[in-house]
Parts: structure tokens; sequence; C-alpha cells
């Protein structure tokens, strides 16, 4: 079954989606980020979307459950590269991403990360 | 109003979804919708292709290019196999679901095009047109 790549680099972990997901993938990148928070001890994720050419309501909340997944297990996410189109979008579709945190691009992401502690 | 082009998807799987997301991209990118425009259009559809997967048992997806009075549009037609739909305008509100989903879909598919329409009766399925004119 196909995954998508967790890198583990210090104590954050980077996720970059590239595919275009199904649901089942969405699900399974979910399940894994929280189990590589635990097992590598990670206080920082950092997930680049920039690739993503669509946002909807199930890859949403699979965003919003990986932040308050991950904060339960005291680390942070970020959600980095979000397309202008894909944000007009998911604001007129009814979703609005509280308790993701965002930064406009991945240096922007990791700076974020550090402020709360994550050394990458 | 005519209809330029036509296809027929099928809708069974989570990867049928992931299908109908990237010819809806295709056909409103060759049709010269805006990037925000081609961006509404994936996103109802891939909406309205996943509740016809998960609530109504899966079915068929029919894309169509439309000319109206020298304007182009898109209309995209899910019909599924599922038990229908009781109370359509409770389904239309935002944040009601039967199932486990946020309850976006239909309201917010909606939202995201400019012509909607919605048919179903318990025990027929469910059919649900949307059109957007470029």
């Amino acid at each position: 079954m196909d995954r998508i790549p967790i890198l583990k680099m210090g104590d954050l972990l980077l996720v970059t989606i590239q595919v275009d997901m199904h649901d089942r993938l969405a699900m399974s990148l979910q399940d894994d980020l929280t189990d590589k928070i635990v097992s590598g001890k990670a206080r920082g994720v950092l997930i680049d979307i920039s690739a993503l050419d669509m946002v909807d309501s199930f890859i949403g909340r699979m965003l919003a459950n990986i932040a308050s997944m991950s904060r339960i297990l005291d680390a942070e996410t970020v959600v980095v590269g979000m397309r202008p189109a894909v944000a007009i979008t998911l604001v007129e579709l009814g979703l609005s991403l509280r308790g993701v945190r965002t930064a406009l691009n991945v240096d922007q992401g990791m700076t974020l990360l550090r402020s709360f502690g994550a050394e990458g | 109003m005519t209809v330029d082009k036509e296809r027929q998807l099928r809708l069974s799987s989570a990867e049928d979804v992931v299908l109908i997301r990237q010819a809806v991209r295709q056909w409103s990118a060759d049709l010269g919708f805006s990037l925000v425009d081609q961006t509404k259009l994936v996103t109802a559809a891939s909406e309205l292709a996943r509740n016809a997967v998960i609530y109504g048992g899966g079915g068929e997806a029919r894309i169509r290019t439309l000319a109206r009075n020298g304007r182009l549009g898109i209309q995209v037609t899910f019909q599924d196999n599922g038990p229908g739909i009781a109370d359509i305008e409770q389904a239309m509100k935002d944040g009601f679901t039967t199932g486990s989903g946020l309850g976006l879909g239909l309201g917010g598919a909606k939202r995201l095009t400019q012509e909607f329409e919605i048919e179903s009766n318990p025990g027929e399925g469910t059919r649900v047109t949307f059109v957007r004119w470029r």
C-alpha cells in the first residue's frame, strides 16, 4: 500500500504531500504521523501542502486532526504553502481550519516551530 | 442550451473520487476557468463524489460542457444507488451528517457552484447536479 513519506530532522517531522490523496491515504498519514511523533519523540510537525491543488472537507479535517493529536502529544503542527485559490475555496466551503497553525512557506514554518522550542 | 461534450465516470471507490477531481480539473482548465473557479469546481466535485461513494454506495458521475447564450459552463451530475435522503433541507444544513464527516459537503458544494439541484427519494438513490458558468 502506498504511503506518504515522513522525514525526521532533529526533533521535527517533515511531510510534503505531493500526490492527489485519496481518503485512505489521508487517513494513513494521520495514523503514521501520530505514531512517529511518539516513537521519534518529535516536538514539531511541518506539513507542506504547496503541491496540493485542492483541500476539501476531508483533507481539511485530516489537517485539523493532525494538529489536535500532535498538540495532545506535546508537538506543534504547522501547515505551510497553501495556495491562494485553495484558501479562498476552503473558506467558501465553510472550513476555517481553526486550531491549525499556518505559515506561508517552509522557511517561515521552520522559524515558527523553532520558536515553540523544536530544534530541526 | 447545448451540450458540447460529455463523459461518464464510475464512482465506487476512494480512487474514483480522485479521478473525478482530475477530470473536472482538466475540463475546467480546458474551458478557460480561472484558477480559483477551477479549484471551486474540483472541490465541489470531490465533496459530492465522496458522498456518493460513502453514503450512496457508489454510482456514477457525468461531466458535461454546456453553452448557453454565448457562455460556457461545466455541469457535473452525481447519481448514486443509495438509500436516498429523507429530509433534503436538513441534509443541506452545515454540520448535519449521518456519518462521521463534518457535514459540510452538500452545503459547501452548493456555495462553490452557481446552479445546484438535488433530487432524492428514500429508496431511490440521490442525484445531485451542479453548474458553474465561466
